[in-house]
């Protein structure tokens, strides 16, 4: 856990304020964690990760993503999802993750056949495209439709009158579109006002500006994606939407001892140590091998700067931060497990 | 393992006109396109750069401070009399130009004034991918460039730009939109009852207006289909001529070597001329130095020369990346045997200023 914990810059080692819990009370009320982040930093498989930290201690958490990418079925190499909810992974500890790919098309269908009785002739209206007709015509409908599975999902209860889930993850849309996502009301003016879509969207306003909501952003490191977070924080907030935790993906662990950083990361790094130490440990070095070496650390240690300062902009908005490494193997369902423990570990539960 | 793709040829060959870079979200296109662009341009050409949406401190260091949808000067020392312009891709303004010119203006002004089409110029999936081949395609026309490189949008669906050209008129020519826009023609009964029920319930959650919207679009744009249908097949013809070159760019991970995957099938499907792949931000090996004598030393070093352990751990840390880079590439590799590739290991930070990018570009052609 000590190798992932946010590493103050030397800058703001004087001011005293601790940098929040990762894991706040906020985060632990909330019932419905909508993850986003820029595109590739990996939001999928955090969202992945996160349902699975959530749902140790043998809880039931629900899984959704909502851009018809398939990006879940991939992850947990399991079959393309249909519309409903499957059974994807066990939980350390006896828990449930469910998924569900929200289908707009089928939402928009299952709308008309509980409005409309119109069953049958749905299909076939698929054929014609008419169901990508009106949601080109309003592009608000289709994150309305999309949200109002969502929280159906959320505030299902079960013949124990119950909630079905305990949580639900959304792998929601990208930094650059979430806010208009989530902002629901924006989409509402394309809507009839006393239409029942337009009931609806009331409903999944309210859900996303309380308690039971909270949104996580997941970002690398690097500079366009702190970037797009930074404003996409502003923007959520600006917008009133409740701001969970920064979610770093892909952090490099600091290898070298603290003060070796600056010098190795300035190509000062002692190689007559470096040969030294090589030395005593039977290997014969020649000066390109001391090179070569000496090099690669200096990579590193810029890496680790760069990130560093990365986390000092991203620390200045007082969010709480979590932190996963950079998976050697890349993404697949040993190492969302294995994020999932690294969550675990610093308080997600 | 496959042949070694040779760009400085293709980047400097007076032949070539046009690169088209393709690739999944965030793995280095923008960057590879603008060192491509400026590699040539310091072999003497007089070359453009088609960017979609450049990182801020990128975008500073080519100049471009604001979307303008016209290429401009980069205002640098360069190696050689070569040039290099940049322009920041602006969608909705390409849009317009494109309704503009195939249109008279009273018609164009009462287009452009109309809700609906505001809705398919700035969000109809995949408009951004289709206004980049346009402007490609208008750039490309002009003459004014020995060479235009274009990064394409992260497209949600690899090849978008191919397809948004065909997908926008299908559905604007569609049968649905025509029925619902026009409804008074009488062609309703031959659709039977489930279409008027739909169209009650459209109307009913969306309100008449955005109706009305789409039937005065639709009336407005009718004569327009035939243009913008060439067009589209104009620049798809352009992307498959001799000049052209795409590069696929992929960083060594499963799901962007997948998406890489199924763009070099797509291009060869589609006869379009596919250079090779850019194998982005790899990790070879500095120092030769083998991963079990690293490891033995580093614990051996642990207590007396805690420095020497840890560059040795940072060494077998980075062989063991490599070894999955590896296994990764021999996967792609064995699908794909005789598409070339070019492997750039990855830089320590990331590349926002001309020295970088020239980095990279040496990098780029190292073959």
């Amino acid at each position: 856990m000590t190798t992932t914990q946010p590493r103050a810059p030397k800058s703001e080692a004087t001011v005293p304020a601790p940098q929040p819990a990762g894991w706040t009370g906020a985060c632990r009320r909330a019932r419905l964690h909508v993850i986003t982040g820029k595109g590739g930093t990996g939001k999928t498989t955090v969202a992945a990760a996160l349902a699975l930290a959530l749902a140790s201690d043998g809880r039931r958490v629900l899984l959704v993503e909502v851009e018809e990418r398939q990006g879940i079925a991939r992850l947990f190499d399991v079959p393309p999802l249909p519309y409903e909810e499957r059974k994807v992974a066990i939980a350390n500890g006896g828990g449930e993750v469910r998924a569900l790919a929200v289908d707009v098309e089928a939402a928009l269908l299952e709308y008309f056949a509980m409005f409309y009785n119109l069953g049958f002739a749905g299909r076939s209206l698929k054929r014609m495209g008419a169901v990508e007709f009106a949601t080109t015509l309003a592009p608000g409908l289709r994150d309305v439709l999309l949200t109002g599975k969502v929280k159906e999902t959320v505030t299902r209860l079960g013949s124990d009158n119950k909630p079905v889930y305990d949580e639900v993850v959304m792998d929601a849309p990208p930094t650059g579109r979430v806010v208009t996502f989530l902002g629901v009301t924006e989409a509402m003016s394309d809507l009839a006002k006393r239409g029942p879509i337009h009931s609806q969207a009331e409903g999944v306003v309210r859900l996303l500006h309380s308690q039971d909501t909270i949104v996580h952003l997941v970002t690398l490191l690097e500079d366009m994606p702190v970037t797009e977070t930074l404003e996409t924080i502003a923007h959520l907030r600006e917008t009133e939407l409740p701001v969970g935790t920064i979610i770093v993906n892909a952090a490099t662990e600091p290898r070298l001892p603290a003060g070796s950083l600056k010098p190795a990361a300035e190509g000062r790094l002692d190689t007559a140590r470096l040969t030294a130490g090589l030395a005593t440990a039977g290997i014969t070095p020649n000066p390109e091998m001391v090179q070569g070496l000496a090099t690669e650390a200096a990579e590193h240690a810029i890496r680790v700067l760069d990130e560093a300062d990365c986390r000092a902009q991203l620390a200045a908005t007082g969010l709480p931060m979590l932190s996963l490494p950079r998976l050697v193997d890349g993404a697949d369902l040993g190492g969302v497990y294995e994020l999932a423990d690294r969550l675990t570990e610093q308080g997600v539960r | 393992m496959s042949r070694t793709l040779d760009l400085g040829p293709v980047l400097a060959d007076r032949k070539t006109r046009i690169v088209v870079t393709c690739g999944s979200g965030g793995v280095g296109k923008t960057t590879t396109a603008a060192a491509m662009a400026l590699w040539a341009a310091e072999s003497g050409r007089k070359v453009a750069v088609l960017t979609i949406d450049p990182a801020k401190r990128l975008a500073q260091s080519l100049g471009l401070q604001e979307l303008d949808n016209e290429p401009r000067r980069v205002e640098v020392d360069l190696d050689g009399d070569g040039e290099l312009w940049a322009m920041m891709l602006d969608t909705s303004r390409t849009f317009d130009e494109m309704v503009a010119a195939h249109s008279t203006p009273d018609r164009a002004a009462a287009i452009l004034a109309n809700p609906f089409y505001k809705v398919i110029s700035t969000s109809f999936s995949g408009t951004q991918e289709y206004m980049a081949m346009e402007k490609l395609s208008t750039l490309a026309a002009k003459n004014e460039f020995d060479l235009i490189v274009v990064d394409t949008p992260p497209s949600r669906s690899a090849l978008d730009f191919l397809d948004a050209p065909q997908r926008l008129s299908a559905f604007m020519d569609g049968r649905t939109i025509r029925l619902l826009a026009a409804p008074s023609r009488g062609v309703l009964r031959l659709v039977g009852a489930g279409f008027a029920l739909f169209s009650r319930a459209v109307t009913a959650i969306l309100g008449g207006q955005m109706l009305q919207d789409a039937a005065q679009f639709v009336q407005l744009f009718e004569d327009m289909f035939g243009g913008f249908r060439e067009r589209a097949q104009a620049t798809y013809e352009l992307l498959r001529a001799n000049g052209t070159k795409f590069v696929v760019v992929s960083i060594c991970e499963a799901d962007s070597l997948r998406e890489a995957s199924y763009f070099a099938d797509r291009l060869r499907a589609e006869r379009m001329p596919l250079a090779g792949l850019i194998l982005n931000r790899t990790h070879p090996p500095l120092a030769d130095l083998p991963l079990g004598a690293a490891q033995e030393a580093a614990r051996k070093l642990a207590r007396s020369a805690p420095l020497t352990a840890a560059v040795l751990d940072l060494h077998a840390e980075r062989l063991a990346v490599r070894a999955a880079e590896l296994h990764m590439r021999a996967r792609f590799d064995r699908v794909h045997t005789d598409l070339p590739v070019i492997e750039v290991p990855a830089l320590p930070s990331d590349a926002h200023d001309l020295p970088a990018l020239r980095e990279i570009g040496r990098r780029l052609t190292a073959a």
